[in-house]
């Protein structure tokens, strides 16, 4: 139980406002994307600038209280759910400065809180470029994607988080403040801890300022639609385009399943029959350059059997064809009650084997899936269409993302290409890595947070 | 208290099969704008529909804290049009509320406006004249402008509110009813000015009468007409809703028309969407009739360019005119190209877009008189949008933006006009 002078203490150090307690305030945030059981928190506090962050971590450890730092709660993982008696929410959206963007050293620097899409707004406007572009970005926050690593849609050819990720300042769980990393581009200076940090999912430390790299903006970009009647074909395709030596930004396969329920949805006028369809764009800083490489690729899905390939003549025609992937998860989540989105990954040579694996698995468990995602990293999305209310047949589901995730690790894949392990899928980690590996990874949790009270249960359990 | 949740929880049961819809993404957290102001999970939709499922399992004990985060929303349905899932969230949050507020009680002050008043329209129009009469009494103008008042004495009840005065005289009065043939057009309307245009902004009614008078449409407008009942409803108070409805639906049956027209977003929004989706519990005959007039009621803007086809576009000059989109026509009723089309059709004003045209003024109707200090922090970002697109006058579709916005305007000593896009497009006339 928190005492109730602590609880005063919280409130003079972060305003009453800042201190939620009631019973409706603390079950808001006993959930996120994940949905999942949840542990009720005691308290759910927004400090509101940096030296009440690194107070309130300190106060918590001094109590023994475990905390869960949240961003926005769109994580997939259920990395925002406590799994301990009387802990608490620390929020971050009261930390949700853009600090600084420097125009010369092509840096930025952050407070955990910030919105995605607000801040790749913002560096847009100055000519810069921020790529890493979530789904979720409109809500997401960039402490919440280093935590996670996040990836999305430019992530072939523009990576993920962790390629942007220069320096993470933080506050151990002891609520010290440690400097990781910096603004310059070459730093090796100790321990490559800001790296550390990224995908750690709030267990080593909470994040204070971040400091992120921004890039030149491509200046030129061209999309395009092609269709297969076959998936291996497809993959062929995706395979035969890196080999060219071209790199899309964006590369993302939606297969028969998902067409379906998009065109149910949207009536788009996409090609129902079709095995599978990719959306590929490519982008450059010359737009003769972009152009040729468009011409390439449009020839080498032909070669590789496309039945039709559709070039976007101009932006209005690119925001259509996007507009069939952007759909695919709202066309999915309208189908059934309750949407399981997955995330197996595996190597890109892999995928019709992975996509015929998860449709035999489909059938087997008498399941609905659609299967989408980024082709040119290898990073699917199956999505299992249920009703979490059935429990004979959300039993099956289980059943169904254990096999889903046998198979991804068989075919020389992982457990999760962009949207963690949290407590959703820890119990499969030593089947990835190894049984030493979870040794190594909790004695290094357990020598920086001693009481084990920063977000435990997360990744390695515990 | 135990065994009382247990029932609630029952009858919000009912609600499962749309709630259990939400896959808790959060994407209302980028659109919610009481999210925008309080940053509470609590307050946005996603947290809303947790709650009301905790409710509904019994994993919560107080459901006053379950109503007030209920109540802490403007019903302005962002988060509904952004939704990824396609959750029917204002359904789930006004039949939460009616189950809600059945359960617990109205508080005294409401029941007696909407038992007592509201779904009496006689005495309603008699106490709202006296009103009008003495109004000069207690306030002040504070706006010449916009023509907004502000309280003479420093009521806490006012927290510093500018308002806009009860009419001299009320439509009802100006206009008492009207019962034409069509004429070249060959459309015959009804037309439901609604309770705001009625006592407040009798010039906004006689604008439209002007404009379907002039094009030769045909108008029934009866006396008698009651609210929409949409103050009620969203109180959670269904039996006067369903009184109102009923009242209305007599009114209007007795004439044939074409279309049911309104000139305010949430009048048009309440009587096309909300009375067949609440009418559930009516016998069959009664939701037929419901469904038939609901399905004939059309926004005036969407009337005048859809139906009678009149805008045309020309070269506008001169003054600058703005426009708000109002939630309920933009994201309920998706009308937003028919009102700016009349505004460019204005020979004599220039239309300037402001930026995020269709971000909620805050209002919400009884939101605006419970959360009055977020209501505000909300418009204020409107008025700021408005001032900072250059127009002199800002035209919008809803009898309770142009309150709100004439009160964010007003207490900031702006000299922008607040209009209704029928004023503007009689002008022309
Ligand atoms: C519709 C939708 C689409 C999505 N699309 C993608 C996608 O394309 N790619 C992708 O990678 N993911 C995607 N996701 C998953 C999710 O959005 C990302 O993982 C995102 O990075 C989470 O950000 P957040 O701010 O919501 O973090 P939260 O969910 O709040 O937190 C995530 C983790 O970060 C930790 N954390 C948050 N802030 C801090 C901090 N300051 N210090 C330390 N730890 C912290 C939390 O404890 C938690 O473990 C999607 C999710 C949804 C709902
Ligand atoms: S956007 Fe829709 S599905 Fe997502 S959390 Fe909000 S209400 Fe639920
Ligand atoms: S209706 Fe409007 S105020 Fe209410 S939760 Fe949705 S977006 Fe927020
Ligand atoms: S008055 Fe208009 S904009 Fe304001 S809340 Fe109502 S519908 Fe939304």
């Amino acid at each position: 139980m928190i005492s109730t002078s602590l609880l005063t203490e919280f409130k003079t150090l972060l305003g009453k406002d800042n201190v939620l307690d009631s019973e409706s305030d603390r079950h808001s945030y006993s959930y996120d994307a994940a949905v999942l059981d949840a542990v009720i928190p005691e308290l759910v506090l927004r400090p509101t600038n940096s030296e009440q962050l690194g107070r309130t971590v300190a106060l918590c450890n001094e109590n023994k209280l475990p905390m869960t730092v949240r961003g926005a709660g769109t994580n997939l993982s259920g990395g925002t759910i406590p799994t301990k008696e009387h802990g608490v929410v620390i929020l971050t959206n009261g930390l949700n400065k853009i600090l600084e963007i420097n125009e010369q050293d092509l840096y930025a620097v952050v407070q955990p809180g910030a919105v995605t899409a607000k801040f790749a707004a913002e560096v847009a406007k100055r000519g810069l470029f921020y790529p890493p572009d979530p789904g979720s970005q409109a809500v997401s926050t960039l402490g919440g994607n280093v935590a996670e690593n996040a990836g999305g849609l430019r992530g072939l050819k523009y990576g993920v988080t962790k390629d942007y990720v220069m320096g993470v300042n933080f506050w151990n769980a002891e609520g010290e403040y440690i400097k990781s990393g910096g603004k310059t581009v070459k730093c090796v200076t100790g321990l490559n801890i800001a790296q550390l940090m990224v995908g750690s999912e709030g267990t080593l430390g909470v994040f204070d300022e971040i400091i992120l790299k921004l890039v030149p903006p491509p200046v030129a970009s061209k999309a395009m639609l092609a269709e297969f009647d076959d998936i291996a074909k497809a993959s062929e395709t995706v395979a035969a385009i890196i080999a060219n030596k071209i790199v899309p930004c964006t590369l993302e396969l939606l297969d028969n399943a998902t067409i379906n329920y998009v065109e149910d949805f949207t009536k788009a006028g996409l090609p129902r029959d079709a095995a599978a369809i990719l959306l590929i764009e490519v982008d450059g800083g010359h737009i003769a350059l972009v152009e040729d490489d468009a011409e390439k690729v449009l020839d080498i899905c032909k070669k590789h059997g496309a039945k039709r390939v559709q070039m976007a003549k101009d932006a209005a025609e690119k925001n259509k064809l996007w507009e069939a992937r952007r759909n695919a998860l709202p066309a999915l989540a309208r189908a059934r009650p309750t949407t399981v989105l997955e995330d197996a990954t595996v190597p890109r040579s892999q995928i019709p084997a992975m996509i015929t694996a998860i449709n035999n698995i489909g059938a087997k468990y008498k399941l609905q899936i659609g299967t989408f995602g980024h082709a040119g990293d290898g990073n699917l999305h199956p999505t299992i269409l249920t009703d979490r209310r059935d429990k004979e047949e959300f039993h099956r589901v289980e059943q169904a993302v254990d096999e889903i995730f046998d198979v991804a690790l068989s075919l020389g894949g992982t457990l999760s290409g962009e949207h963690g392990i949290g407590t959703a899928k820890s119990k499969w980690l030593e089947k990835e890595t190894s049984k030493a590996t979870i040794i190594y990874s909790r004695r290094l949790k357990k020598a920086v947070d001693p009481n084990y009270l920063l977000n435990p249960g997360k990744i390695i359990g515990g | 208290m135990t065994a009382d949740v247990h029932q609630l929880a029952k009858m919000l049961h009912e609600l499962d099969d749309q709630m259990v819809a939400c896959m808790k993404c959060g994407m209302c957290q980028a659109v919610c704008p009481v999210f925008a102001e309080t940053m509470n999970e609590g307050d946005v939709a996603r947290g809303k529909i947790a709650l009301l499922e905790n409710l509904s399992h019994e994993m919560i004990k107080d459901p006053v804290g379950v109503q007030d985060k209920l109540n802490m929303c403007l019903l302005c349905g962002s988060c509904a049009a952004n939704c990824p899932s396609g959750v029917k969230v204002l359904d789930i949050f006004l039949k939460a509320r009616v189950i809600v507020n059945t359960y617990m009680g109205l508080p005294a002050v409401k029941k007696a406006i909407f038992q007592g008043l509201l779904t009496k329209p006689g005495v309603f129009n008699s106490v709202m004249d006296v009103a009008s009469k003495f109004q000069g009494v207690f306030t002040k103008s504070a706006n010449e402008v916009i023509g907004s008042s502000c309280s003479r004495i420093d009521l806490a009840v006012i927290e510093g509110r500018h308002f806009m005065p009860l009419a001299k005289k009320s439509l009802r009065k100006l206009e008492p009813s009207r019962n034409t043939r069509p004429g070249k057009s060959g459309y015959r309307v009804a037309f439901f000015p609604g309770c705001v245009i009625d006592k407040i902004f009798p010039q906004v009614g006689q604008a439209v009468l002007k404009a379907l008078t002039h094009h030769e449409v045909g108008i029934f407008m009866p006396s008698g007409q009651a609210c929409c009942g949409i103050p009620a409803l969203a109180s959670g108070d269904k039996g006067s809703f369903d009184k109102l409805v009923k009242r209305n639906l007599e009114i209007f049956e007795k004439e044939n028309f074409d279309y049911l027209l309104t000139a305010c977003a949430t009048c048009t929004a309440t009587m096309h969407e909300l009375w067949p989706l609440m009418s559930g519990d009516k016998t069959q005959s009664m939701q037929d009739r419901i469904a038939a007039m609901s399905a004939k009621v059309m926004d005036v803007n969407q009337f005048m360019v859809d139906v009678l086809k009149v805008s045309m576009p020309v070269e506008g000059h001169g003054t600058k005119v703005t426009y708000h989109d109002p939630c309920h026509l933009k994201k309920s009723m998706k009308v937003s190209e028919q009102p700016r089309a009349l505004l460019k059709s204005n020979p004599n004003m220039e239309f300037v877009e402001m930026s995020d045209a269709d971000r909620c003024c805050g209002c919400g109707g009884s939101f605006n008189l419970q959360h009055y200090k977020v209501s505000k922090d909300i418009g204020a970002q409107k008025r700021d949008n408005i001032v900072a697109s250059g127009a002199q006058v800002v035209a919008t579709g809803c009898p309770a933006c142009m309150l709100q916005i004439s009160d964010m305007l007003s207490q900031h000593k702006d000299q922008i006009a607040v209009k209704h896009v029928m004023e503007i497009y009689a002008e022309t006339l």
